[in-house]
């Protein structure tokens, strides 16, 4: 997909550098993902796991306090609706993301080679700033965080599963090590990609000329070529 | 009771009602801003309340009854534990404080049933202890995200369904209760084998707390579906929904 060639504006050739079902399963996974982390982070509210909890202000499943008024309950209820209908969202989404990524080679070309020699050479030269960024092809810091978010993303989907069907699905759950243990993992999963995602804005916000790409999936063919 | 808490019920909707008519003036700012930014931003507030957003989330949980509904298995049984691991000073649960729990005098309790049921006739406990029994050390999960090994003994709600000549072909069964709950389940989760209609806890008559002089446990649902204190079943076509249920939990609900 990367050598397909569009005149640009200024007649500068330009480049695909992110197919389009990339662009919209990206977009769409953005979607489900901030409304399975914060109405899951409510959730989460109305038995914590560890000795903390989320503020209300970032949860999502409607008010809080009218909840509470008319029906004595936490605003759970709410919470379980957006994760339950966003789970749909996340598991088709993601499905056409995998067998895309699979099937036209897209997972092939974009996340491997990589291996734990140009990891450390990579963070190195990244923590020197002199790591550079080229549009289209990933580094292996990149190649590492993109296949561990992926990775991150079954997990939780398999996780979700446990918890929500115990009974149904009870070889999954034994699998996670039991219901209590499942629920752990699935928090975990969930940190694994909030941190993913801080790292992730950041960089866009450090290098903004990897954003536009991302919605047309064209960038000017010299950009390609040159790091930053 | 029974009617105290329609009342409430009631006016639980009309809360709802007048929450509904508020959301209103905020549905045009959320259809001009409905982006992922504008998402972010309505953090926590206001998202659900919305009508429209609301009457989306309500059809997609509808949905997820039936695909529930659909991966039911009704002969797969849910994992049992050893006796051992069955925890004695089960949690309380209830939407009000313990001491509120209803005390029910057993020996003038009857059950109620009514609906597409061939014989009507109340039932004394005594007559339902004479009804052959069974235990189960099964997970309690909670909606909550807590979950809890317990052992129940009771007549399997099949074996009762059939000696009163329920119509099995039915939709519903639907349960009242002496604290205003109610709830209902499908007739295959009914059906199944570890549908309990429990007369004790941990080898012990159900305590007032756990919803003497009697209790449903269905393994294969949430908490919640596993009603206290029932004073009368019922058999229907026409969806009865539950307390928690018409307040959003959804219906279904198995585990």
């Amino acid at each position: 997909m990367t050598d397909i060639t569009a005149p640009g504006l200024q007649g500068v050739p330009k480049v695909i550098v992110h197919p389009l079902t990339v662009r919209i399963t990206h977009w769409l996974n953005a979607l489900a993902m901030i409304i399975m982390i914060m109405s899951g982070w409510r959730i989460y509210n109305s038995e914590p796991i560890f000795p903390f909890s989320f503020p209300i202000a970032v949860t999502l499943g409607g008010s809080f306090d009218g909840s509470v008024d008319t029906h004595n309950e936490d605003g759970l209820a709410g919470a379980l609706q957006w994760h339950f209908a966003g789970m749909w969202l996340l598991a088709i989404n993601g499905l056409v993301y995998l067998a895309y990524g699979i099937f036209s080679g897209h997972f092939r070309r974009a996340f491997f080679p990589v291996g734990p020699s140009a990891v450390i050479r990579d963070v190195v030269a990244a923590l020197q700033f002199r790591l550079p960024h080229q549009l289209g092809v990933y580094n292996a810091v990149q190649k590492t965080l993109y296949l561990g978010v992926v990775v991150a993303g079954v997990i939780m989907v398999l996780t979700g599963l446990s918890i929500w069907k115990p009974g149904q699905f009870q070889e999954l759950t034994w699998l996670f090590g039991g219901f209590d243990t499942a629920r752990v993992i699935h928090f975990i999963g969930m940190a694994a990609i909030v941190l993913f995602l801080i790292v992730h804005v950041a960089l866009v916000i450090i290098v903004p000329k990897t954003l536009p790409p991302m919605i047309t999936g064209r960038a000017r063919a010299h950009q390609t070529e040159s790091g930053s | 009771m029974l009617t105290r808490a329609k009342g409430l019920a009631e006016a639980a909707r009309l809360i709802r009602a007048s929450a509904t008519a508020r959301g209103l003036e905020r549905r045009v700012f959320l259809k001009q801003g409905l982006s992922l930014g504008a998402l972010t931003l309505l953090t926590g507030c206001d998202v659900t309340d919305t009508s429209a957003m609301q009457s989306v989330l309500d059809g997609i949980s509808r949905w997820n009854d039936r695909a529930q509904a659909a991966l039911f298995n009704p002969h797969r049984l849910m994992p049992t534990y050893p006796d051992s691991m069955a925890v004695k000073d089960f949690r309380y649960n209830a939407y009000f404080g313990q001491s509120l729990a209803p005390k029910i005098d057993g020996d003038s309790y009857k059950l109620d049933l009514s609906g597409l049921i061939d014989n009507r006739k109340p039932w004394t406990l005594q007559e339902l202890y004479a009804l052959p029994q069974q235990s189960q050390v099964t997970r309690h999960v909670c909606v909550e995200g807590w979950s809890m090994i317990g052992k129940w003994t009771g007549v399997p709600l099949r074996t009762f369904l059939e000696r009163i000549g329920a119509d099995l072909s039915a939709k519903y069964v639907g349960f009242d209760c002496a604290d205003g709950y109610y709830s209902s389940i499908d007739m295959p989760s009914a059906l199944h084998p570890q549908t309990l209609l429990t007369f004790k806890i941990s080898d012990e008559i159900l305590a007032p707390k756990y919803g003497y002089p009697l209790k449903l446990r269905v393994a294969t649902k949430l908490g919640f579906k596993n009603p206290k204190w029932i004073m009368a079943i019922y058999v229907t076509n026409r969806f009865p929904g539950g307390f928690w249920e018409d307040r959003g939990y959804n219906w279904f609900s198995g585990v």
